[in-house]
């Protein structure tokens, strides 16, 4: 058995990249990435820009919306649709991990 | 190779038609899906139904299985001689291969072939690993080793499965849900395509002392009531080692006193704080001097707290 040794890179999303970046790290397309920012499911940090660059952790999003177009079989629009309610829910619980966090305990 | 009854796991007889394998898989998939349940087993049971979907939606896979016939799950068995030949090249053994790998080399070699047939670059599988770290190790950085069970090509390109042990450095910066990519860590790309790459999600393990926002942390801070009035110097454990703490005197429960630079330390530069919530406690069982004090404190004092609620 083999043991190999790497270094991680964390997704955080201070890094930034290119289109043909992230389109060469989820292995689709740059169409694909493309219709996903039109349909909303991907913001880029400068939509206006004439090239754009994405926050690493949007790489997360991108996987997510690719498992859900080959897991349950969607179109763009359901995709973004289910990313958007998606995204919201991990900001909830994100949001009550946080209160949970700063709630002090019952001393006793 | 051991038999899987993919009829079984969509919950169907071996007669199902079509239509009626999609809605019993799309079914078990939002039931399942570990992306839209906390179910349970989620993972590995969305990963079941998925194998079985993927070869039943097939036509041509469908009547392959089914010629497989039928045998009890996790039985070992051999296909009929007439199928090794018509699926596989001479001298291959179907000994250590996995159904799953079986039918997804199938769809393999027929969609990667071009029309003249070329073969086109595959680009190798991504893999995700879940990992869960303790709150000192996301403050230091740390190694772990991941034992995954993946599937890579052998020279004659038939997939088999393997053991792979893979030693993943953690730099600093880590957080709970945080992921990290290890390049080209996942499987191998064939005729040229890239490596895939792992990822691997973080979990922290609850700590008993800290409680974790981001990169910041959230401590409990037990004061005694004549602290909080009068004021005082504490000593308050952190992850780099223990500080000296000035509480400000009239202090109030709930109250934050921020400890910049003593959370969790960022990804590129920088860390979090550490938050001290103050929590005003009384001794469970007073001295009877203490009672004594505290009855004096009562009847000098003309601090009346509820003054608000009196008045409405």
């Amino acid at each position: 058995m083999q043991i190999e040794q790497t270094e991680g890179f964390w997704l955080h999303e201070r890094y930034e990249f290119s289109l043909a970046e992230l389109a060469e790290l989820s292995g689709l397309p740059e169409a694909d990435l493309r219709q996903w920012v039109d349909e909303g499911v991907l913001m880029p940090t400068n939509p206006q820009a004439p090239q754009w660059s994405f926050g690493l952790d949007r790489l997360v999003t991108v996987q997510l919306a690719c498992r859900l177009r080959k897991d349950f079989e969607l179109e763009p629009h359901g995709v973004a649709l289910v990313v958007t309610l998606l995204e919201r829910i991990h900001a909830l619980e994100s949001e009550v991990r946080d209160l949970h966090a700063k709630l002090p305990r019952v001393i006793r | 190779m051991k038999y899987k009854d993919y009829y079984a796991t969509l919950g169907l007889e071996r007669n199902a038609t079509a239509e009626e394998i999609k809605k019993s898989y799309r079914k078990l998939a939002r039931k399942y899906h570990p992306d839209v349940t906390k179910e349970p087993d989620g993972e590995e049971k969305f990963k079941e139904v998925a194998e079985a979907y993927e070869t039943l939606k097939d036509t041509d896979k469908r009547v392959a299985y089914d010629q497989l016939g039928s045998h009890s799950p996790g039985q070992d068995f051999r296909p009929p001689p007439d199928w090794e030949k018509a699926h596989s090249s001479p001298g291959f053994s179907f000994d250590d291969i996995d159904l799953s790998d079986l039918f997804s080399a199938f769809s393999g070699s027929r969609q990667h072939t071009g029309r003249n047939g070329v073969k086109a670059p595959i680009p190798g599988q991504d893999y995700e690993a879940n990992a869960q770290i303790s709150l000192e190790e996301a403050y230091r950085g740390t190694e772990l080793e991941l034992n995954l069970s993946v599937s890579e090509y052998d020279e004659s390109g038939f997939p088999h499965r393997v053991q792979r042990t893979i030693k993943a450095r953690i730099p600093k910066g880590a957080t709970d849900g945080q992921r990290l990519r290890l390049s080209g860590r996942g499987g191998k790309g064939l005729m040229g395509g890239r490596d895939g790459n792992l990822y691997i999600n973080i979990t922290l393990h609850p700590h008993p002392l800290f409680r974790v926002s981001n990169h910041d942390l959230f401590l409990d801070l037990p004061l005694t009531p004549w602290e909080a009035v009068l004021g005082a110097t504490v000593q308050v454990p952190t992850l780099g080692g223990k500080v000296r703490l000035k509480v400000p005197p009239g202090t109030r429960s709930g109250q934050q006193l921020r400890i910049a630079g003593r959370g969790l330390p960022k990804p590129r530069e920088g860390a979090g704080d550490l938050f001290a919530i103050m929590q005003i406690v009384v001794p469970p069982m007073p001295e009877e001097q203490e009672r004594t004090l505290f009855k004096a404190l009562a009847d000098i004092s003309t601090f009346n707290p509820r003054e608000y609620l009196e008045r409405s």
